[in-house]
């Protein structure tokens, strides 16, 4: 059992990678800690659960790292994925401090392995978690266990007691046990974004955020976020804005993760629910340009488009967990769709008659591209003209949102007067939004919440200490 | 469309798996997985037979129960592996041994002790049961070494006989694509695979039995158990030329080499089935088979009885209690031998060739 009559010098307030390199930090500092994860055990971590890498700066190869990546090269990558919507003296010290991460988490529990299959393009660049985000955060979990830092799931935090920047307590809600009162020295907060909460996205998305679907799991709902941000704490990052990808339609509203995921635009043309094209599906390789397709997806009518391709290329991608529906004819694999029949006949022989001449390689920017069409297919452009017909339904699959808490480099929270906090903390995806203003780059949320999580949990056990 | 509801269930789960393959680094099964995009019973029969059940595919898994999609890749995989041995047993009439495992093994095995126990008693005189006898040829009194040899020589020739039938069928069913060739050097992959039991080790960090903290107990037991198993075939080997070639005749001095070979291996037989037992019980039911816990508790029992009523025998050879306990030794041996090719045995052989046939692939993808 939890005394949860004692004060901690350390309150965290979620479970995924920053709140537990936080409180494991914290820990060795030689604080007392408390984590409040407010999911059941099993969905414990939030959107770590779902990782499977870090990108960690690197000026040599590892074992399991085939280059380097030097700290230059990473903030370059990070400005060119941003658009310059960075804080460059975070960004800077966030990539400086990430090279020592990739022993620090070691130390921790956690172990690498090389990049895994289909994911070659990171492998100089980021480091995979053996077993993935939950090994990962399993690991971590055992860690702070073993350091005697105190754990409860099912922990809501309904209210935040805070006065003139300085936190007092937090009020706890359990299903067993009910509201408690429980005080800290100081706070680290490490609860996440608000992806799962639907009415908080149709504030900015309209009742088209009822068609979205969730990658994580539904306890993304932003609440500690919020209350911070009504209590004075100063906010950072587009609220209207948020990461997402195209995902299957058939997937779960929740915590689908990333197998939902389709791989197949590039080799097919992607149609809205009126049968037409909307988008170039051959603008960039794939890896560059897959986060943009939630968004094209989620400004089709109804939320809905169709992956159409045919059967010559089934092969080319990753396997997927649902198969794609099939018909022997296009009006066949539109009436199981649902589309009209000569509509999706008249876009698929539009585009066929467009198509040019060229020599395919899905690895480069090739020169098969249609002409006289609107909008264009700028490469590995092919008819689609052998049957069965094959489709993914997809629909906007949303990852994290980008609204959080402004930090300093001690991942102190700035308050709107900009004053620091005299005793709160963020780190993850709370305050992702300082680094990664816009866009992504594979693996940098969990570099995000380590570095910071670590810093934040340091730096709030040396000012209980004081 | 699959068989068996195990194998539609394993198809399910490894088109999850493929389209994710988080745990690609953890053991051979799922790198095996993502050579292939769909999945045969052949393939799923290989697939299950090549998971040593460490159990970390499933603690490091985010779609695990509660989660709707319901992966537990390590229990569908552990009730396919065991259907998979009834599938190929030899001859067919026999598959059905494995239904109620734990019950046709213990009445073999006391069947097979009454008959030794009988036939002692039936055909000497009461005086050479129950009397001690010490020196050469001492156990021969109660039973013609002639006789012994072709009887254990029969039931291990019918044992081996049925096991490669066994195996004959499962590489068969498994041998697409590859075709049914292998090589030495595949061969040799597999046989270092098998003896540092590389795939028991959750990845490196070791096993999930009971909870979610990794340890290497269960490796541990089983290299004491595989290896006693070993070392007592040997002292049998070594006792067998000792009296074909050199003349000599058992029971044989503590310190020549059959005794103690059969002591260690013996106390190897002790220790590991008790720890492998101990931590079946413990293990977490999620990741169990119950249909199996008969057919694992019954091998597992077995082992341990043949190691203690050796041991027993060494102690009290030259006592009175010499005659029964070599009845019980010889029935529980006898026992063991025949029902090798349909209990929890044929894991070892299966295994082995599925790593063989791991190997033989991953070569193949190296080319």
């Amino acid at each position: 059992m939890v005394d949860l009559t004692r004060r901690f010098d350390v309150l965290v307030i979620g479970g995924g990678n920053a709140a537990l390199c936080a409180a494991i930090s914290a820990r060795r500092a030689g604080a007392s800690v408390l984590v409040l994860e407010g999911a059941p055990k099993f969905y414990r971590g939030g959107n770590t659960r779902h990782t499977r890498n870090m990108r960690c700066a690197h000026d040599a190869a590892t074992e399991i790292l085939t280059g380097p990546y030097t700290e230059e090269e990473f903030w370059k990558d990070l400005l060119l994925v941003t658009g310059g919507q960075t804080d460059e003296e975070l960004a800077r010290f966030m990539i400086h401090e990430s090279k020592d991460i990739l022993n620090w988490i070691v130390e921790q529990g956690v172990r690498w392995q090389p990049s895994l299959g289909g994911t070659l393009s990171l492998g100089r660049t980021n480091s995979f978690f053996l077993g993935g985000g939950r090994a990962m955060l399993n690991a971590l979990y055992r860690t702070a266990e073993e350091l005697g830092v105190d754990i409860l799931y099912d922990a809501e935090v309904i209210d935040l007691n805070i006065e003139h920047g300085m936190f007092l307590s937090a009020q706890l809600k359990q299903p067993v046990g009910g509201r408690t009162e429980v005080r800290a020295s100081t706070l680290v907060a490490a609860a996440g974004g608000f992806e799962a909460n639907i009415e908080w996205l149709k504030q900015y998305w309209g009742e088209a955020a009822d068609n979205f679907l969730i990658r994580g799991t539904p306890y993304n709902r932003g609440a500690i976020l919020k209350m911070l941000l009504a209590k004075g704490v100063q906010e950072i990052g587009d609220p209207t804005q948020c990461h997402a990808v195209a995902i299957d339609a058939r997937a779960p509203k929740f915590d689908g993760g990333i197998i939902t995921r389709h791989d197949s635009v590039v080799f097919g043309i992607v149609v809205n629910k009126h049968a037409e094209r909307f988008y170039d599906e051959g603008e960039d390789i794939w890896p560059k340009r897959y986060a943009i397709w939630g968004r094209l997806v989620a400004a089709q009518p109804d939320q809905i488009a169709y992956i159409i391709f045919d059967s010559t290329v089934v092969t080319s991608f990753m396997p997927t967990l649902f198969p794609p529906i099939a018909g022997a004819t296009l009006a066949e694999l539109a009436g199981k769709l649902e589309l009209d029949a000569a509509a999706l006949e008249k876009t698929i022989a539009d585009f066929n008659a467009a198509v040019q001449p060229g020599t395919f390689d899905h690895t480069i920017l090739d020169d098969c591209r249609t002409e006289g069409i609107t909008p264009a297919k700028t490469h590995w452009a092919r008819r689609i003209e052998t049957p069965p017909y094959l489709a993914y339904p997809v629909r906007p699959g949303i990852t994290f949102t980008y609204l959080g808490t402004r930090v300093n480099k001690q991942s102190r929270m700035l308050m709107k007067d900009g004053k620091p906090s005299a005793n709160m903390f963020a780190a993850g995806e709370i305050m992702a939004g300082n680094v990664l203003g816009k866009g992504y780059a594979a693996g940098i949320g969990m570099t995000i919440g380590s570095v910071f999580g670590r810093v934040a949990g340091r730096e709030a056990a040396k000012n209980a200490r004081n | 469309m699959h068989g068996t509801r195990t194998l539609q269930e394993a198809d399910r789960l490894m088109t999850v798996c493929n389209s994710c393959r988080y745990c690609e680094g953890l053991c051979a099964v799922f790198p095996a997985m993502e050579m292939r995009r769909a999945f045969s019973d052949g393939d799923l029969n290989y697939l299950a037979n090549l998971c040593h059940s460490c159990g970390a595919c499933y603690t490091d898994c985010q779609f695990s129960p509660p989660h709707e999609f319901n992966v537990n890749v390590p229990k569908t995989l552990a009730v396919a592996r065991a259907e998979s041995y009834a599938a190929y047993a030899w001859p067919r009439a026999f598959s059905g041994a494995f239904a109620r495992n734990g019950l046709v093994i213990s009445l073999i095995a006391a069947l097979s002790v009454a008959a030794f126990i009988f036939g002692f008693a039936a055909l000497n005189d009461r005086g050479v049961l129950t009397g001690s006898h010490t020196g050469p040829g001492a156990f021969y009194k109660l039973m013609p070494h002639n006789a012994m040899a072709l009887l254990f020589g029969a039931a291990l020739l019918y044992a081996i006989l049925a096991l490669a039938m066994g195996v004959w069928a499962f590489w068969r069913d498994i041998g697409e694509p590859v075709g049914r060739t292998t090589n030495a050097k595949s061969l040799l992959q597999a046989v270092r695979d098998a003896g540092e039991l590389r795939y028991l080790d959750g990845g490196g960090v070791g096993c999930f039995n009971e909870d979610d903290h990794p340890t290497d107990r269960r490796k541990l037991y089983h290299h004491f158990t595989f290896y006693g198993f070993l070392l007592c075939f040997a002292a049998t080997c070594v006792g067998t030329l000792y009296h074909y070639l050199l003349a000599r005749e058992a029971p044989y001095a503590w310190w020549d080499l059959p005794v103690v070979l059969g002591t260690l291996g013996g106390i190897g037989l002790v220790v590991g089935p008790i720890g492998l037992l101990s931590e079946k019980w413990k293990r977490d039911r999620v990741l169990v088979d119950e249909q199996s816990m008969g057919m694992d508790t019954a091998f597992i029992l077995m082992l341990f009885l043949t190691s203690i009523t050796g041991l027993a025998l060494l102690l009290w050879r030259e006592s009175a209690a010499m005659g029964p306990l070599l009845a019980l030794h010889l029935g529980v041996v006898f026992a063991l031998f025949i029902t090798m090719p349909y209990g929890k045995f044929v894991h070892g052989i299966y295994r082995f060739v599925a790593l063989v046939r791991y190997a033989r692939e991953r070569q193949m993808m190296a080319e």
